[in-house]
């Protein structure tokens, strides 16, 4: 079925971060196969050494990476060992590569179509001229709407997708036969995912180009690769077609990032129905905690400016969780921020516990941020990095004065133990800490203050998906032990089904469906809900067929 | 392309903003640094009348120093005097000086030619100076080179701008008579006093640019660049440069005014007529309007050159204009 000899040949790579304290192995003999024209998957978490194998392929490894064994041959050239100019002939022209985050790998000064030029003219496969006019095709190509006029554009005029667009319009621009692509979609919205990978899928086997695809998500690549290969702490520990891994995996380490995907097992129940089946259900009382009716917002003073929310109306009752599900500029967040009072609604108004806290000014504003706590997406930007976690955790009880010295140390400690981090992380600071502990130290400071709403802003987003799996165990287990009621929002629907009652869509600003967790996710109504379901990758019980039988 | 030509509108339109917003702040500006140079000067402690006459009030009779106080408006309240020279000073009027009773303008006028030469020259050597030092210290592949470059730029800005000029004329007007050591007269006379002046800008300039450029060329946008296989100097070029050119280019801005306090010392030091030679008399013979009229001045060139600066910005970085005006609203509300 493959050819006899692989376009890239990766034996036994060992890859060390140097730091001024330790030798960090980042990647520990690394080796593996790609054939022309195929598809490889490397799954792993972040720290499993998928990215640095990535960037070893590119030459674009960090200052602090040093290369201490193996060689990468493209083609006969041995990537690692090759003068840096031969590497360059290479680079751009038969290697593609499209990074992680669409949103800091383009030159914020250039225009987008001499940014996606410069690759063939430094090739020399076309002149100043001709390059602008193959770029606009390559972006047409990559699937950009107007490419002429997006080619005089800057990338902060286009949104994450069509950023994301121009990277992959720049890999492929000169005909690679291989592409790397680390991560290509993280940072989007998932309808928006889809529609990527399915494009650089359909790009790549256009071009007959081989594609090394680094993701953490095993059902995406159990959806697109041929092969996959299983990362764990820079070892593969696990390699084989998507069936045989997902069907039969051999390795602890792949059953267990099985098992957390969200999308690929909702059998036993939610963390939600988990976590209430061992407290009484107490009766829902008949008031909603949060209710918000009508809520409108528009930036910016014209008449035609777009409206971010768009008469949204929605209930909390208390002890219960909400989702909002939407994609990027779906308004959810800005209907977040409009709840947590952080930004006044165009209209409309916000009753929490039957007071109209719309209007709220001053003191009792204040008093009610004792209410109403906020969890946000990146837990590496909001801990303050000069603070200890004990600290931060206490934070919210000093600035509303609720708390002694004392007591706020004995609550800090109460805290760490409730979201199960180790005393001793009280006097770590953040950076001491992984992703997922410092969200753990965002949770227990929003609940220092013992509030009865929290909104959870993409909560888990910035985390792997074990991680993430622990935290939405948490959040559920906290919820059922305090009674706490969640505003959850997310763009991932695998992620909201495991802790939600209710769920709301929003699209283009309008609530455009919303009913029990069970009712959306069973009998969507609306095209976009469909749409967003559809975007959840299908995991282990249904192959994909499709790409199997391209391959017979 | 009805989309496009509406988005075309909106960027003009949002241009001509950002630019009548700039306009009024510097307008602004000139007038506060007015009545601020206006009332302190005019109400500091001082026998004006001394001033005035060049010498000791005493042998003067009460009718002389009346007359005087009457001629100069000394008669009249501070608050009239101040809105009465406001307004001559609208119509180019900024009044004579004690010392020499010439006109303010005429003064800074004749004395401006010069010190603008040895500061346009001294500017360009900045620039150039300040961005060959960055990038070299950027591009050295020695480690050891780096840090002896980056090294350069907190030195000079240390370093006394006299102790330096004097360096200066001992070594190449004295030892190697190369460049005159003092004067007006011909081209050569200015490279001296340019470098001089311009060192410590270099320095500055030098700094945030090599600050800028190893932070661009880390930035991951670089990386793109590199995997497209762009040489280094393409990546140095093309993509670091113009992004780390933007902070660089506010110092530009603010550098302005070293230059003209620097002429001060630099134009005593190598005997130059000039806008800083002028001032350091007004100052010691307390010649009020001259002060005035240089600081108005200076504040002048000061506003019109960040303005400049605020205009090249969006050529620079295409983001600008949308993000100026959040940027306001941000400080606001703080």
């Amino acid at each position: 079925m493959t050819q006899p000899t692989p376009l890239l040949s990766v034996r036994d790579v060992r890859i060390d971060y140097a730091s001024s304290r330790t030798t960090v192995h980042a990647v520990r003999g690394v080796g593996f196969d790609i054939y022309p024209g195929e598809t490889v998957a490397v799954v792993g978490e972040s720290g499993s050494g998928k990215s640095t194998t990535a960037a070893a392929l590119v030459r674009l490894l960090p200052r602090a990476a040093t290369v201490t064994a193996g060689s990468i041959t493209f083609d006969g050239t041995d990537i690692l060992a090759a003068r840096e100019a031969s590497v360059r002939r290479l680079l751009g022209r038969r290697i593609g590569y499209i990074p992680q985050d669409p949103t800091v790998y383009l030159n914020p000064v250039m225009r987008i179509g001499d940014q996606v030029a410069e690759v063939l003219v430094i090739h020399k496969l076309a002149d100043r001229k001709t390059a602008l006019i193959s770029a606009i095709e390559a972006l047409a190509n990559a699937g950009i709407d107007h490419p002429e006029v997006r080619a005089r554009q800057y990338p902060h005029e286009l949104s994450g997708g069509q950023k994301q667009r121009v990277l992959i319009a720049i890999a492929l621009a000169a005909r690679p036969a291989l592409v790397v692509a680390d991560e290509p979609t993280s940072a989007l919205d998932v309808t928006v995912q889809r529609h990527i990978l399915d494009h650089i899928g359909t790009l790549t086997r256009e071009l007959g180009a081989a594609v090394l695809l680094i993701t953490h998500d095993l059902g995406v690549a159990a959806d697109r690769a041929d092969r996959i290969l299983v990362l764990s702490q820079g070892e593969v520990v696990e390699h084989g077609t998507p069936d045989e891994i997902l069907g039969n995996p051999q390795h602890p380490y792949t059953r267990s990032l099985i098992a957390a995907a969200p999308s690929l097992h909702t059998a036993g129940g939610t963390f939600l129905t988990r976590a209430r089946q061992d407290v009484s259900a107490d009766a829902l009382s008949p008031t909603p905690l949060l209710e918000a009716r009508d809520l409108a917002k528009t930036f910016g003073r014209t008449d035609d400016a777009p409206r971010a929310v768009d008469g949204v109306s929605l209930s909390i009752a208390r002890g219960r969780t909400l989702s909002l599900v939407g994609e990027s500029g779906s308004g959810k967040t800005t209907t977040a921020r409009i709840i947590l009072r952080l930004v006044d609604p165009t209209s409309g108004t916000v009753v929490f516990d039957g007071e109209d806290i719309t209007q709220l000014r001053g003191e009792r504003l204040r008093q009610l941020r004792r209410r109403i706590q906020v969890v946000y997406q990146n837990p590496f930007a909001s801990l303050d990095p000069r603070l200890s976690v004990g600290d931060i955790i206490a934070e919210p009880l000093r600035s509303l004065k609720l708390a002694g010295r004392g007591e706020r140390r004995a609550r800090a400690a109460e805290l760490v133990d409730l979201v199960a981090l180790p005393a001793s992380a009280l006097a770590r600071k953040p950076r001491e800490l992984s992703g997922g502990q410092r969200q753990r130290v965002a949770i227990a400071r929003a609940l220092s203050v013992s509030p009865e709403l929290v909104v959870l802003d993409e909560p888990v987003s910035a985390l792997d998906v074990r991680v993430q799996s622990q935290i939405l165990s948490l959040l559920a287990g906290l919820q059922a032990e305090l009674g706490v009621a969640y505003l959850f929002i997310s763009h991932d629907l695998a992620v909201v089904r495991q802790v939600s009652d209710e769920v709301g869509v929003l699209y283009h600003g309008r609530l455009v469906e919303s009913g029990s967790t069970d009712a959306i996710f069973d009998t969507p109504q609306h095209e976009y809900t469909r749409e967003l379901l559809a975007a959840i990758p299908r995991g282990p019980r249904e192959p994909a067929i499709t790409r199997g039988e391209q391959h017979s | 392309m009805a989309h496009a030509r509406r988005e075309r509108a909106t960027s003009a339109n949002s241009y001509g903003r950002y630019v009548a917003g700039r306009v009024a702040q510097a307008v602004l500006v000139v007038f506060a640094a007015y009545t601020a140079s206006y009332l302190i000067l005019w109400s500091l402690p001082g026998d004006i009348i001394a001033n005035i006459t060049g010498g000791d009030a005493t042998d003067l009779t009460a009718a002389q120093i009346a007359q005087i106080r009457h001629q100069w408006g000394l008669d009249l309240p501070l608050i009239t005097r101040y809105f009465d020279s406001l307004g001559h000073a609208f119509t180019g009027d900024f009044g004579r000086s004690f010392t020499s009773s010439r006109p303010v303008t005429a003064l800074i006028a004749e004395a401006l030619p010069a010190t603008l030469q040895i500061a346009t020259l001294g500017f360009l050597f900045a620039v150039v100076a300040g961005s060959t030092v960055a990038i070299l210290a950027t591009r050295a592949r020695s480690r050891w080179l780096s840090n002896l470059l980056l090294g350069l730029p907190p030195l000079a800005v240390a370093i006394p701008a006299f102790w330096l000029g004097l360096l200066l004329i001992q070594v190449f007007s004295f030892t190697f008579h190369l460049f005159p050591a003092t004067g007006n007269f011909g081209p050569q006379s200015l490279v001296l006093p340019a470098i001089t002046l311009g060192i410590p800008t270099s320095a500055m300039i030098a700094q945030l640019l090599a600050q800028g450029l190893a932070k661009a060329l880390d930035e991951p946008y670089s990386d793109t660049a590199r995997a497209k296989g762009a040489s280094p100097s393409r990546v140095q070029f093309r993509h670091a440069l113009r992004n780390a050119a933007i902070p660089a280019l506010t110092v530009s801005g603010l550098v302005v005014g070293t230059l003209l306090s620097g002429s001060v010392v630099t134009e005593t030091v190598f005997s130059r007529i000039g806008l800083g030679r002028l001032t350091a008399e007004a100052v010691s013979a307390q010649d009020l309007p001259v002060v005035q009229g240089v600081v108005v001045f200076a504040a002048v060139t000061f506003v019109v050159v960040n303005l400049l600066v605020d205009l090249i910005y969006p050529a620079l970085d295409p983001r600008i204009i949308t993000v100026a005006p959040q940027r306001r609203l941000v400080l606001k509300g703080a």
